[in-house]
Protein backbone atom coordinates (compact mmCIF):
# COMPACT_ATOMS: atom_id res chain seq x y z
CA UNK A 1 0.00 0.00 0.00
CA UNK A 2 1.54 3.69 -0.58
CA UNK A 3 2.24 5.62 2.23
CA UNK A 4 0.15 8.86 1.68
CA UNK A 5 2.79 11.87 1.39
CA UNK A 6 1.34 13.92 4.24
CA UNK A 7 3.13 17.46 3.08
CA UNK A 8 0.12 20.23 1.54
CA UNK A 9 -0.04 20.19 -1.43
CA UNK A 10 1.91 23.61 -3.07
CA UNK A 11 2.78 22.59 -6.48
CA UNK A 12 1.46 21.47 -9.44
CA UNK A 13 1.10 18.03 -10.36
CA UNK A 14 3.16 17.15 -12.96
CA UNK A 15 3.28 15.29 -16.17
CA UNK A 16 4.80 14.64 -19.22
CA UNK A 17 3.24 16.14 -21.85
CA UNK A 18 4.13 19.40 -21.32
CA UNK A 19 2.00 22.25 -20.28
CA UNK A 20 -2.00 21.48 -19.34
CA UNK A 21 -4.55 23.07 -21.81
CA UNK A 22 -6.30 24.98 -19.68
CA UNK A 23 -9.07 27.86 -21.01
CA UNK A 24 -8.28 30.62 -18.58
CA UNK A 25 -11.15 32.82 -17.51
CA UNK A 26 -12.75 32.14 -20.89
CA UNK A 27 -12.84 28.58 -19.60
CA UNK A 28 -15.07 29.52 -16.45
CA UNK A 29 -17.06 32.14 -17.91
CA UNK A 30 -18.08 29.98 -20.81
CA UNK A 31 -22.41 28.66 -20.47
CA UNK A 32 -21.89 26.33 -22.65
CA UNK A 33 -22.19 23.09 -21.93
CA UNK A 34 -22.74 23.72 -18.44
CA UNK A 35 -24.83 22.31 -15.67
CA UNK A 36 -26.96 24.14 -13.84
CA UNK A 37 -24.04 23.55 -10.53
CA UNK A 38 -21.92 25.24 -13.36
CA UNK A 39 -24.08 27.97 -14.61
CA UNK A 40 -24.44 28.50 -10.41
CA UNK A 41 -20.93 29.01 -9.87
CA UNK A 42 -20.88 30.90 -13.31
CA UNK A 43 -23.43 33.10 -12.17
CA UNK A 44 -21.89 33.51 -8.70
CA UNK A 45 -18.68 35.03 -9.79
CA UNK A 46 -20.21 37.45 -12.47
CA UNK A 47 -23.16 39.00 -10.00
CA UNK A 48 -19.90 39.47 -7.44
CA UNK A 49 -17.84 41.02 -9.85
CA UNK A 50 -20.80 43.23 -10.66
CA UNK A 51 -21.41 43.89 -7.22
CA UNK A 52 -18.27 45.07 -7.12
CA UNK A 53 -17.86 47.19 -9.60
CA UNK A 54 -20.61 48.87 -8.44
CA UNK A 55 -18.72 49.38 -4.91
CA UNK A 56 -16.61 51.91 -6.59
CA UNK A 57 -19.80 53.26 -8.55
CA UNK A 58 -21.57 54.16 -5.15
CA UNK A 59 -18.34 55.76 -3.82
CA UNK A 60 -18.85 58.06 -7.13
CA UNK A 61 -21.83 59.16 -6.41
CA UNK A 62 -21.08 59.92 -2.57
CA UNK A 63 -18.45 62.01 -4.02
CA UNK A 64 -21.11 63.84 -5.56
CA UNK A 65 -21.62 65.35 -2.19
CA UNK A 66 -18.36 67.49 -1.88
CA UNK A 67 -19.10 68.75 -5.17
CA UNK A 68 -22.54 70.72 -3.61
CA UNK A 69 -26.05 71.03 -4.20
CA UNK A 70 -26.51 71.58 -7.74
CA UNK A 71 -23.94 68.68 -8.69
CA UNK A 72 -26.31 66.30 -6.11
CA UNK A 73 -29.42 67.71 -6.91
CA UNK A 74 -28.31 66.79 -11.22
CA UNK A 75 -27.56 63.29 -9.54
CA UNK A 76 -30.91 62.68 -8.49
CA UNK A 77 -32.28 63.44 -11.49
CA UNK A 78 -30.25 61.04 -13.22
CA UNK A 79 -30.79 58.52 -11.02
CA UNK A 80 -34.30 58.56 -11.74
CA UNK A 81 -34.47 58.25 -15.46
CA UNK A 82 -36.02 54.97 -16.12
CA UNK A 83 -32.33 53.47 -17.61
CA UNK A 84 -30.66 53.74 -14.35
CA UNK A 85 -34.18 52.49 -12.84
CA UNK A 86 -33.29 49.33 -14.44
CA UNK A 87 -30.10 49.26 -13.34
CA UNK A 88 -31.44 49.82 -10.12
CA UNK A 89 -33.71 46.07 -10.93
CA UNK A 90 -30.69 44.70 -12.15
CA UNK A 91 -28.36 45.72 -9.49
CA UNK A 92 -30.85 44.27 -6.88
CA UNK A 93 -31.45 40.95 -8.67
CA UNK A 94 -27.69 40.15 -8.42
CA UNK A 95 -27.06 40.96 -5.20
CA UNK A 96 -29.82 38.51 -3.61
CA UNK A 97 -28.31 36.47 -6.21
CA UNK A 98 -25.25 36.59 -5.06
CA UNK A 99 -26.29 36.79 -1.66
CA UNK A 100 -28.71 33.71 -1.55
CA UNK A 101 -26.14 31.52 -3.38
CA UNK A 102 -23.99 32.26 -0.50
CA UNK A 103 -26.21 30.97 1.57
CA UNK A 104 -26.12 27.80 -0.63
CA UNK A 105 -22.50 27.11 -1.09
CA UNK A 106 -22.22 27.63 2.90
CA UNK A 107 -24.96 24.98 3.15
CA UNK A 108 -23.58 22.44 0.44
CA UNK A 109 -19.76 23.81 0.83
CA UNK A 110 -19.51 22.17 4.72
CA UNK A 111 -21.06 18.63 3.45
CA UNK A 112 -24.61 19.31 5.30
CA UNK A 113 -26.60 18.82 1.92
CA UNK A 114 -24.88 18.05 -1.00
CA UNK A 115 -27.21 16.08 -2.30
CA UNK A 116 -29.75 18.64 -2.43
CA UNK A 117 -26.93 21.75 -4.07
CA UNK A 118 -29.57 21.76 -7.48
CA UNK A 119 -33.12 21.99 -5.79
CA UNK A 120 -31.44 24.70 -3.43
CA UNK A 121 -30.24 26.63 -6.19
CA UNK A 122 -33.32 26.58 -7.95
CA UNK A 123 -35.61 27.66 -4.90
CA UNK A 124 -32.94 30.23 -4.23
CA UNK A 125 -33.15 31.57 -7.47
CA UNK A 126 -36.86 31.61 -8.06
CA UNK A 127 -36.59 33.58 -4.53
CA UNK A 128 -34.59 35.95 -5.95
CA UNK A 129 -36.18 36.51 -8.85
CA UNK A 130 -39.76 36.89 -7.12
CA UNK A 131 -37.65 39.48 -4.63
CA UNK A 132 -36.04 41.65 -7.75
CA UNK A 133 -39.59 41.31 -9.34
CA UNK A 134 -41.49 42.94 -6.67
CA UNK A 135 -38.77 44.98 -5.84
CA UNK A 136 -39.00 46.24 -9.62
CA UNK A 137 -42.62 46.84 -9.32
CA UNK A 138 -42.39 49.23 -6.31
CA UNK A 139 -38.84 51.18 -8.09
CA UNK A 140 -41.45 52.15 -11.20
CA UNK A 141 -44.39 52.72 -8.94
CA UNK A 142 -43.06 54.99 -7.01
CA UNK A 143 -40.65 56.74 -9.55
CA UNK B 1 -0.86 5.37 -28.29
CA UNK B 2 -3.41 3.38 -29.85
CA UNK B 3 -2.92 0.94 -32.95
CA UNK B 4 -5.60 1.04 -35.51
CA UNK B 5 -8.29 -0.93 -34.89
CA UNK B 6 -9.34 -2.28 -38.18
CA UNK B 7 -11.30 -4.73 -36.26
CA UNK B 8 -14.12 -2.37 -34.95
CA UNK B 9 -15.20 -1.60 -38.77
CA UNK B 10 -16.14 -5.05 -39.11
CA UNK B 11 -18.16 -4.93 -36.01
CA UNK B 12 -22.01 -6.05 -36.76
CA UNK B 13 -23.70 -3.27 -35.14
CA UNK B 14 -21.03 -1.14 -36.84
CA UNK B 15 -20.95 -2.35 -40.63
CA UNK B 16 -23.88 -2.50 -42.38
CA UNK B 17 -25.93 -0.14 -44.26
CA UNK B 18 -24.72 3.36 -44.70
CA UNK B 19 -26.94 5.80 -42.48
CA UNK B 20 -25.42 8.74 -44.47
CA UNK B 21 -22.78 10.74 -43.45
CA UNK B 22 -21.26 12.88 -40.41
CA UNK B 23 -18.47 15.23 -40.64
CA UNK B 24 -15.84 14.72 -37.87
CA UNK B 25 -13.66 17.97 -36.94
CA UNK B 26 -10.96 17.05 -34.62
CA UNK B 27 -8.51 19.33 -33.00
CA UNK B 28 -5.03 18.13 -33.97
CA UNK B 29 -2.13 19.20 -31.19
CA UNK B 30 1.64 18.95 -31.23
CA UNK B 31 0.74 15.94 -33.71
CA UNK B 32 3.67 13.04 -33.66
CA UNK B 33 4.11 13.14 -37.66
CA UNK B 34 4.30 9.96 -39.12
CA UNK B 35 7.19 7.20 -38.47
CA UNK B 36 10.45 8.50 -40.12
CA UNK B 37 13.55 6.24 -40.50
CA UNK B 38 13.37 4.33 -37.27
CA UNK B 39 10.48 5.36 -36.21
CA UNK B 40 11.89 7.47 -33.08
CA UNK B 41 11.75 10.64 -35.14
CA UNK B 42 8.99 12.83 -34.26
CA UNK B 43 8.25 16.24 -35.62
CA UNK B 44 5.29 18.33 -33.44
CA UNK B 45 2.96 20.55 -35.14
CA UNK B 46 3.13 24.71 -34.69
CA UNK B 47 0.16 24.82 -33.10
CA UNK B 48 -3.28 23.65 -32.87
CA UNK B 49 -5.44 23.09 -35.89
CA UNK B 50 -9.09 21.61 -37.13
CA UNK B 51 -8.97 18.43 -39.62
CA UNK B 52 -12.06 18.01 -41.41
CA UNK B 53 -13.14 14.22 -42.29
CA UNK B 54 -16.32 12.95 -43.39
CA UNK B 55 -17.10 9.40 -41.98
CA UNK B 56 -19.86 7.11 -43.21
CA UNK B 57 -22.36 6.48 -40.60
CA UNK B 58 -22.91 2.94 -40.63
CA UNK B 59 -25.38 2.33 -37.52
CA UNK B 60 -27.64 4.12 -35.57
CA UNK B 61 -25.27 2.63 -32.69
CA UNK B 62 -21.77 3.92 -34.14
CA UNK B 63 -20.30 6.06 -31.87
CA UNK B 64 -17.49 8.98 -31.68
CA UNK B 65 -14.89 6.60 -30.83
CA UNK B 66 -15.76 3.66 -34.03
CA UNK B 67 -15.68 7.46 -36.26
CA UNK B 68 -12.09 8.09 -35.23
CA UNK B 69 -11.13 4.28 -35.49
CA UNK B 70 -12.29 4.81 -39.45
CA UNK B 71 -10.53 7.94 -39.93
CA UNK B 72 -7.36 6.00 -38.43
CA UNK B 73 -7.65 3.06 -40.42
CA UNK B 74 -9.22 4.74 -43.78
CA UNK B 75 -8.35 8.48 -43.92
CA UNK B 76 -5.83 9.56 -41.92
CA UNK B 77 -3.39 6.49 -39.67
CA UNK B 78 -1.58 9.64 -38.34
CA UNK B 79 -4.55 10.38 -36.01
CA UNK B 80 -3.82 10.07 -32.21
CA UNK B 81 -6.55 8.36 -30.44
CA UNK B 82 -6.00 6.60 -27.16
CA UNK B 83 -8.37 3.56 -26.46
CA UNK B 84 -8.98 0.16 -24.81
CA UNK B 85 -12.05 -1.32 -24.15
CA UNK B 86 -15.13 0.01 -26.25
CA UNK B 87 -17.34 -0.01 -23.26
CA UNK B 88 -16.76 2.83 -20.74
CA UNK B 89 -14.33 0.11 -18.56
CA UNK B 90 -10.91 1.32 -19.10
CA UNK B 91 -11.32 5.47 -19.23
CA UNK B 92 -8.90 5.94 -21.78
CA UNK B 93 -10.70 7.24 -24.53
CA UNK B 94 -12.14 10.63 -22.58
CA UNK B 95 -12.55 13.64 -25.22
CA UNK B 96 -14.20 16.95 -25.67
CA UNK B 97 -16.80 16.29 -27.79
CA UNK B 98 -19.12 19.44 -29.14
CA UNK B 99 -18.57 20.98 -25.68
CA UNK B 100 -19.13 18.03 -23.35
CA UNK B 101 -16.51 16.36 -21.84
CA UNK B 102 -17.24 12.58 -22.81
CA UNK B 103 -16.09 8.44 -23.37
CA UNK B 104 -15.64 8.23 -27.16
CA UNK B 105 -16.72 4.99 -26.78
CA UNK B 106 -20.20 5.59 -25.31
CA UNK B 107 -21.29 8.72 -26.92
CA UNK B 108 -23.56 7.58 -29.85
CA UNK B 109 -23.14 10.35 -33.15
CA UNK B 110 -26.99 9.60 -32.94
CA UNK B 111 -27.01 11.26 -29.57
CA UNK B 112 -24.97 14.53 -31.17
CA UNK B 113 -26.69 17.41 -32.51
CA UNK B 114 -26.62 17.99 -36.37
CA UNK B 115 -24.30 19.10 -38.41
CA UNK B 116 -20.40 19.01 -37.53
CA UNK B 117 -19.23 16.84 -34.54
CA UNK B 118 -16.49 18.55 -32.59
CA UNK B 119 -13.69 16.55 -31.27
CA UNK B 120 -10.80 17.69 -28.88
CA UNK B 121 -8.87 16.63 -26.61
CA UNK B 122 -9.26 16.97 -22.97
CA UNK B 123 -9.05 19.99 -21.26
CA UNK B 124 -6.89 21.15 -18.33
CA UNK B 125 -4.04 18.62 -19.11
CA UNK B 126 -1.35 18.44 -21.31
CA UNK B 127 -1.99 17.17 -24.60
CA UNK B 128 0.41 14.48 -25.38
CA UNK B 129 -0.93 14.17 -29.32
CA UNK B 130 -4.00 15.30 -31.16
CA UNK B 131 -6.77 13.32 -28.72
CA UNK B 132 -4.08 11.92 -26.15
CA UNK B 133 -3.62 13.50 -22.96
CA UNK B 134 -1.14 12.89 -20.36
CA UNK B 135 -2.83 11.68 -17.02
CA UNK B 136 0.70 11.33 -15.18
CA UNK B 137 -0.59 13.96 -13.17
CA UNK B 138 -3.70 12.34 -12.37
CA UNK B 139 -1.60 9.20 -11.27
CA UNK B 140 0.29 10.99 -9.20
CA UNK B 141 -2.17 12.76 -7.24
CA UNK B 142 -3.86 8.91 -6.24
CA UNK B 143 -0.61 7.97 -5.27
CA UNK B 144 -0.01 11.23 -3.37
CA UNK B 145 -2.81 10.09 -1.25
CA UNK B 146 -2.20 6.41 -0.92
CA UNK B 147 -5.29 5.66 -3.05
CA UNK B 148 -4.64 1.82 -3.49
CA UNK B 149 -5.65 0.55 -7.04
CA UNK B 150 -7.59 -2.44 -5.90
CA UNK B 151 -9.23 -3.00 -2.51
CA UNK B 152 -10.06 -6.26 -0.93
CA UNK B 153 -13.39 -5.37 -0.89
CA UNK B 154 -14.08 -5.19 -4.28
CA UNK B 155 -12.73 -8.57 -4.82
CA UNK B 156 -16.24 -10.00 -2.85
CA UNK B 157 -19.06 -9.78 -4.35
CA UNK B 158 -20.75 -10.09 -0.91
CA UNK B 159 -18.61 -7.38 0.49
CA UNK B 160 -20.64 -4.99 2.98
CA UNK B 161 -19.65 -1.56 4.17
CA UNK B 162 -17.23 -0.59 6.52
CA UNK B 163 -18.88 0.55 9.75
CA UNK B 164 -19.01 4.38 9.29
CA UNK B 165 -19.56 3.93 5.77
CA UNK B 166 -23.50 4.55 4.74
CA UNK B 167 -23.10 2.72 1.49
CA UNK B 168 -20.73 1.58 -0.96
CA UNK B 169 -20.82 4.26 -3.61
CA UNK B 170 -17.13 4.29 -3.31
CA UNK B 171 -14.46 6.01 -5.56
CA UNK B 172 -13.19 2.92 -6.74
CA UNK B 173 -15.76 3.18 -9.33
CA UNK B 174 -13.65 6.00 -10.66
CA UNK B 175 -12.02 4.63 -13.91
CA UNK B 176 -9.35 7.08 -13.68
CA UNK B 177 -10.29 8.84 -17.47
CA UNK B 178 -9.70 12.62 -16.39
CA UNK B 179 -13.20 14.02 -17.33
CA UNK B 180 -13.94 15.25 -14.36
CA UNK B 181 -10.67 17.37 -14.64
CA UNK B 182 -11.73 18.53 -18.03
CA UNK B 183 -15.03 19.45 -16.52
CA UNK B 184 -13.65 21.57 -13.69
CA UNK B 185 -14.09 25.23 -14.44
CA UNK B 186 -11.77 26.05 -11.41
CA UNK B 187 -9.13 23.86 -13.44
CA UNK B 188 -9.48 26.45 -16.23
CA UNK B 189 -6.95 28.72 -14.32
CA UNK B 190 -5.59 27.39 -11.55
CA UNK B 191 -2.38 24.82 -12.65
CA UNK B 192 -1.78 23.85 -8.29
CA UNK B 193 -5.53 22.74 -7.40
CA UNK B 194 -5.10 19.15 -6.67
CA UNK B 195 -8.28 18.43 -8.56
CA UNK B 196 -11.49 16.42 -8.06
CA UNK B 197 -10.37 13.17 -8.78
CA UNK B 198 -7.70 13.37 -6.10
CA UNK B 199 -9.75 14.82 -3.76
CA UNK B 200 -12.72 12.45 -4.13
CA UNK B 201 -9.88 9.63 -3.67
CA UNK B 202 -8.56 11.55 -0.65
CA UNK B 203 -12.18 11.34 0.69
CA UNK B 204 -12.25 7.17 0.32
CA UNK B 205 -8.95 6.77 2.27
CA UNK B 206 -10.00 8.55 4.92
CA UNK B 207 -13.60 7.04 4.90
CA UNK B 208 -12.60 3.67 5.05
CA UNK B 209 -8.33 3.98 6.14
CA UNK B 210 -7.81 0.34 6.02
CA UNK B 211 -4.05 0.54 6.47
CA UNK B 212 -3.28 3.95 5.25
CA UNK B 213 -3.23 7.07 7.61
CA UNK B 214 -6.24 8.85 7.49
CA UNK B 215 -4.30 12.05 9.44
CA UNK B 216 -1.44 12.43 6.57
CA UNK B 217 -4.50 12.51 4.01
CA UNK B 218 -6.09 14.98 5.73
CA UNK B 219 -3.28 17.24 5.83
CA UNK B 220 -2.36 16.39 1.87
CA UNK B 221 -5.75 18.35 1.22
CA UNK B 222 -6.15 20.84 3.95
CA UNK B 223 -5.25 23.51 1.81
CA UNK B 224 -5.76 26.53 -0.36
CA UNK B 225 -5.23 24.14 -3.21
CA UNK B 226 -6.96 21.15 -1.88
CA UNK B 227 -10.53 20.40 -0.51
CA UNK B 228 -11.52 24.37 0.28
CA UNK B 229 -10.45 25.15 -3.48
CA UNK B 230 -13.34 23.65 -4.81
CA UNK B 231 -16.02 26.21 -6.32
CA UNK B 232 -18.95 23.37 -5.96
CA UNK B 233 -19.48 23.64 -9.50
CA UNK B 234 -20.69 20.04 -9.34
CA UNK B 235 -19.38 19.76 -13.46
CA UNK B 236 -16.86 17.29 -12.10
CA UNK B 237 -19.85 14.56 -10.78
CA UNK B 238 -21.46 15.48 -13.80
CA UNK B 239 -18.96 14.66 -16.06
CA UNK B 240 -18.04 11.45 -14.47
CA UNK B 241 -19.14 8.06 -16.46
CA UNK B 242 -19.04 5.73 -13.75
CA UNK B 243 -21.07 7.97 -10.96
CA UNK B 244 -18.26 8.15 -8.49
CA UNK B 245 -18.97 11.35 -7.66
CA UNK B 246 -16.19 13.61 -6.98
CA UNK B 247 -18.52 16.74 -6.34
CA UNK B 248 -20.09 14.96 -3.19
CA UNK B 249 -16.85 13.61 -2.22
CA UNK B 250 -15.23 16.78 -1.89
CA UNK B 251 -17.99 18.11 -0.19
CA UNK B 252 -18.04 15.04 2.55
CA UNK B 253 -14.11 15.87 2.79
CA UNK B 254 -14.92 19.29 3.42
CA UNK B 255 -17.28 18.19 6.27
CA UNK B 256 -14.37 15.82 8.04
CA UNK B 257 -11.68 18.27 7.92
CA UNK B 258 -13.90 20.31 9.80
CA UNK B 259 -14.91 18.11 12.13
CA UNK B 260 -10.90 17.27 12.27
CA UNK B 261 -9.75 20.09 13.17
CA UNK B 262 -12.52 20.82 15.56
CA UNK B 263 -11.41 17.41 17.63
CA UNK B 264 -8.02 18.97 17.39
CA UNK B 265 -9.01 22.27 18.77
CA UNK B 266 -10.90 20.63 21.85
CA UNK B 267 -8.29 18.25 22.56
CA UNK B 268 -10.05 14.87 20.68
CA UNK B 269 -8.88 12.73 18.07
CA UNK B 270 -11.17 12.42 15.70
CA UNK B 271 -11.56 8.81 13.59
CA UNK B 272 -12.32 8.32 9.95
CA UNK B 273 -15.65 7.28 10.46
CA UNK B 274 -16.69 10.53 12.55
CA UNK B 275 -16.33 12.66 9.51
CA UNK B 276 -18.54 9.98 7.17
CA UNK B 277 -22.09 10.23 5.80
Amino acid sequence: MTTPDSAPLSAPLSGRGGRPRRRGVGGWADPRGRHLGGLAFMLNRLSGLGVLVYLYLHLVILWQLARGPEAWDGFVALASSPVVLVFDVVLLAGLLLHGLNGVRIGLVGLGLVEHRQKALFVALALGAILVAGIAALRIFEVA
Amino acid sequence: MTTVHGGVLDRPDVAGAPHGERTIRVARTGRVAPADGDGTATTPAPGTHWDRFTVPVTSARMTVLDALMHIRARLDPTLDVRHSCFHASCGTCGMHVDGRDVLGCVTRLADLPDGEVDVEPLRNQAVVSDLVVDLEALYEGFDAIGMPLVRTSELVPASRPADGVPFLGRFEDCIECGLCVSACPVECTDGVYAGPAVLGAAWRVIEEPRDADPDAAFAFVDGDQGAWRCHLAFECSEACPSDALPAEHIMHLRRGLLRHRLAALFGHRGGASEGSA
